[in-house]
């Protein structure tokens, strides 16, 4: 640093050091370097697998290998499957139960605990706790709250000498169950998402409103709510990604039944490739589920470039 | 000023009950993790008796000596540490390599190799699992430790994140180094490497968490006991749930390999909650 705070004191070493500055956006073959690393693991471990994918999808396969082209036959074996069917129904129905819950939930709990107190900061974490645990757990949690004769719910109904609800054994309620449990386990990140938003809305807005006399609720349903709209849908979308993927709680709380009742796309997905080990369709499955992520991701997308042109 | 605290005892009332309620909640959420630590100091012959006498002594520490003696849950504690520790230390170098190339130095091909990674955000993991698990399958990486760390390199999170970070820092930085006739390696490692601590310190917890917590990639491959992670060792262990027998046990299981993540939580609140929102928005 001192050698370049004496402008002049060399001239050719200064030369070669303006050279290097220019270099610095040439185009090299050597800085690839840097990058080469991860790509090689970006591109054998997704690139290519996303391909193989595909691929896979048109094939009849098994566990060692792939077997003959089959064309779009996977496809139209899981149209004319009712149980695939059924599984598409089940997760949509597991976002639509979970999504607006998450959403509001998690919008209520930022406003209640947008304030700078001991309180409102333990409360914070004790509700962002739940989303550090593994699905292992948090389901563990939950069927010793759900499960007959012995959980917690039964436990509590049983005081009232009452029966709890069956939610993991009625076909009807196995879902909601699961629900419960997702919500419990994922109502953390709404929360935090909402609450980093909530900070960011300009002060000068609240004073003026107060200067103004507004009411509370005045200044919710037209000040802050307008000015978080855009973080509410952000966090839908998220939600919408992140629980069209369900698989462990399902598969650890009632392995998708009764009757498949409870069973969603990834779970049929697993079963058909690690269990029974038809690759071909459960490739092609997992092609389905792709595309309806990649809707919602690109939704995600458009919204968050318009959030940079905004701000 | 005195508006102010005049809308302040206006609000007291309402805000109170709204503490209130948030508290009340709160118990509700922690119901649950309470009833599980219960169980988990009970006999599991008194509680096959009498669930109320989860209410009441005598409690007991005996599920948690039996650990000890009996359980393979260290081994799987174990292999959760090795697993997530190395890849969390491989993806924090490769990212910081390739998050410093991307911002900063120029290669052919730069920018379409950036949005080809940051395309791969968008793809979910079952989009990939199959291939992978066949290919690890040909290679036999299954039921080994780098089978189980190997498809976590390939998340394009750390290299976005770190892209940005470095773009962040001003160029003067840089130039100035050069002008001192640094390597392009040494102004990465010695100049910017240091001011993304903060980054570094972000995405190593997202990734230890995420792949401590991972069930689906470990289920199918290390299907092995003796290579089970911790989550997949819990959730084997559920599957003679239904008989009480062992309930204070299996809670007690649940209850030490909870227990570290909900303490390392207590400490590194601010940056996991930092993490997690980060890797959710990006």
């Amino acid at each position: 640093m001192a050698e370049a705070a004496l402008p002049g004191s060399n001239s050719s070493a200064a030369a070669g050091a303006r050279k290097a500055v220019q270099d610095l956006n040439a185009p090299l073959w050597r800085n690839v370097l840097f990058v080469s690393p991860y790509l090689f693991f970006f591109v054998t471990l997704l690139v290519v697998p996303l391909f193989w994918g595909i691929w896979l999808s048109l094939h009849k396969a098994d566990a060692f290998g792939t077997g003959r082209f089959v064309g779009l036959d996977n496809y139209f074996r899981l149209f004319r499957d009712k149980i695939f069917l059924q599984v598409v129904g089940n997760t949509f129905y597991f976002v639509l139960l979970t999504v607006p819950a998450l959403a509001v939930i998690g919008l209520l709990l930022a406003l209640a605990l947008n304030r700078n107190t001991r309180t409102a900061a333990a409360l914070r974490a004790v509700y962002f706790a739940s989303s550090v645990l593994s699905v292992t757990i948090v389901t563990l949690i939950w069927r010793t709250v759900f499960i007959g004769n012995f959980g917690l719910l039964a436990t509590v109904y049983g005081w009232f000498g009452a029966t709890a609800p069956a939610f993991l054994s009625d076909p009807t309620l196995a879902m909601i169950g699961i629900a419960i449990a997702t919500v419990w386990w994922c109502i953390g990140l709404p929360m935090m998402l909402f609450l980093s938003a909530l900070q960011q809305v300009p002060r000068e807005i609240y004073e003026a409103a107060s200067l103004d006399n507004a009411s509370r609720w005045r200044t919710l349903w037209h000040i802050t709510l307008p000015s978080i709209r855009r973080t509410f849908v952000l966090v839908i979308i998220i939600e919408i990604v992140l629980q069209f993927q369900l698989f462990g709680q399902a598969w650890l709380m009632t392995k998708g039944g009764p009757n498949n009742a409870s069973k969603p796309i990834v779970l049929y997905i697993y079963e058909a490739t690690f269990i029974k080990w038809d690759l071909g369709l459960g490739a092609a499955a997992s092609e389905i589920l792709f595309i309806l992520i990649m809707i919602a991701a690109l939704a995600q997308y458009f919204i968050s470039r318009r959030k940079g042109e905004e701000g | 000023m005195s508006s102010v605290s005049s809308g302040m005892v206006g609000r007291s009332a309402g805000d109170r009950i709204v503490l209130m309620l948030t508290i009340a909640m709160a118990i509700v959420m922690m119901a649950p993790i309470a009833w599980v630590v219960a169980l988990s100091l009970k006999d599991n012959k008194e509680l096959m008796t009498d669930m109320n006498s989860v209410f009441h002594v005598p409690y007991t520490i005996a599920n948690y000596i039996n650990i000890l003696a009996t359980s393979s849950v260290f081994r799987w504690i174990l292999n959760s540490v090795i697993v997530s520790g190395v890849l969390t230390i491989l993806t924090l170098v490769l990212s910081s390599l390739a998050g410093y190339g991307f911002a900063r130095l120029n290669f052919p091909f730069r920018n379409a190799l950036l949005i080809l990674v940051l395309l791969g955000l968008a793809v979910p993991e079952q989009a990939v699992l199959i291939a992978r698990h066949q290919l690890f399958s040909w290679l036999k990486f299954h039921n080994t430790y780098h089978g189980l760390i190997l498809p976590g390199l390939a998340a394009p999170f750390g290299v976005f994140l770190m892209t940005q970070y470095f773009r962040a820092i001003p160029k003067e930085l840089d130039e100035a180094a050069l002008l001192d006739n640094a390597s392009r390696f040494k102004i990465f490692w010695k100049v910017l490497l240091p001011l993304t601590l903060p980054a570094q310190a972000t995405l190593g917890i997202f990734t230890f968490l995420s792949s401590w917590n991972d069930y689906f990639w470990p289920l199918i491959s290390g299907t092995k006991k003796e290579m089970y992670t911790l989550t997949i060792g819990i959730a084997s262990t559920q599957t003679n749930f239904a008989q009480s027998e062992g309930l204070g046990f299996l809670m007690s299981q649940a209850v030490f390999a909870g227990a570290p993540i909900l303490i390392l939580y207590l400490f590194f609140q601010k940056y996991i909650v930092t993490a997690v929102s980060g890797a959710a928005v990006r």
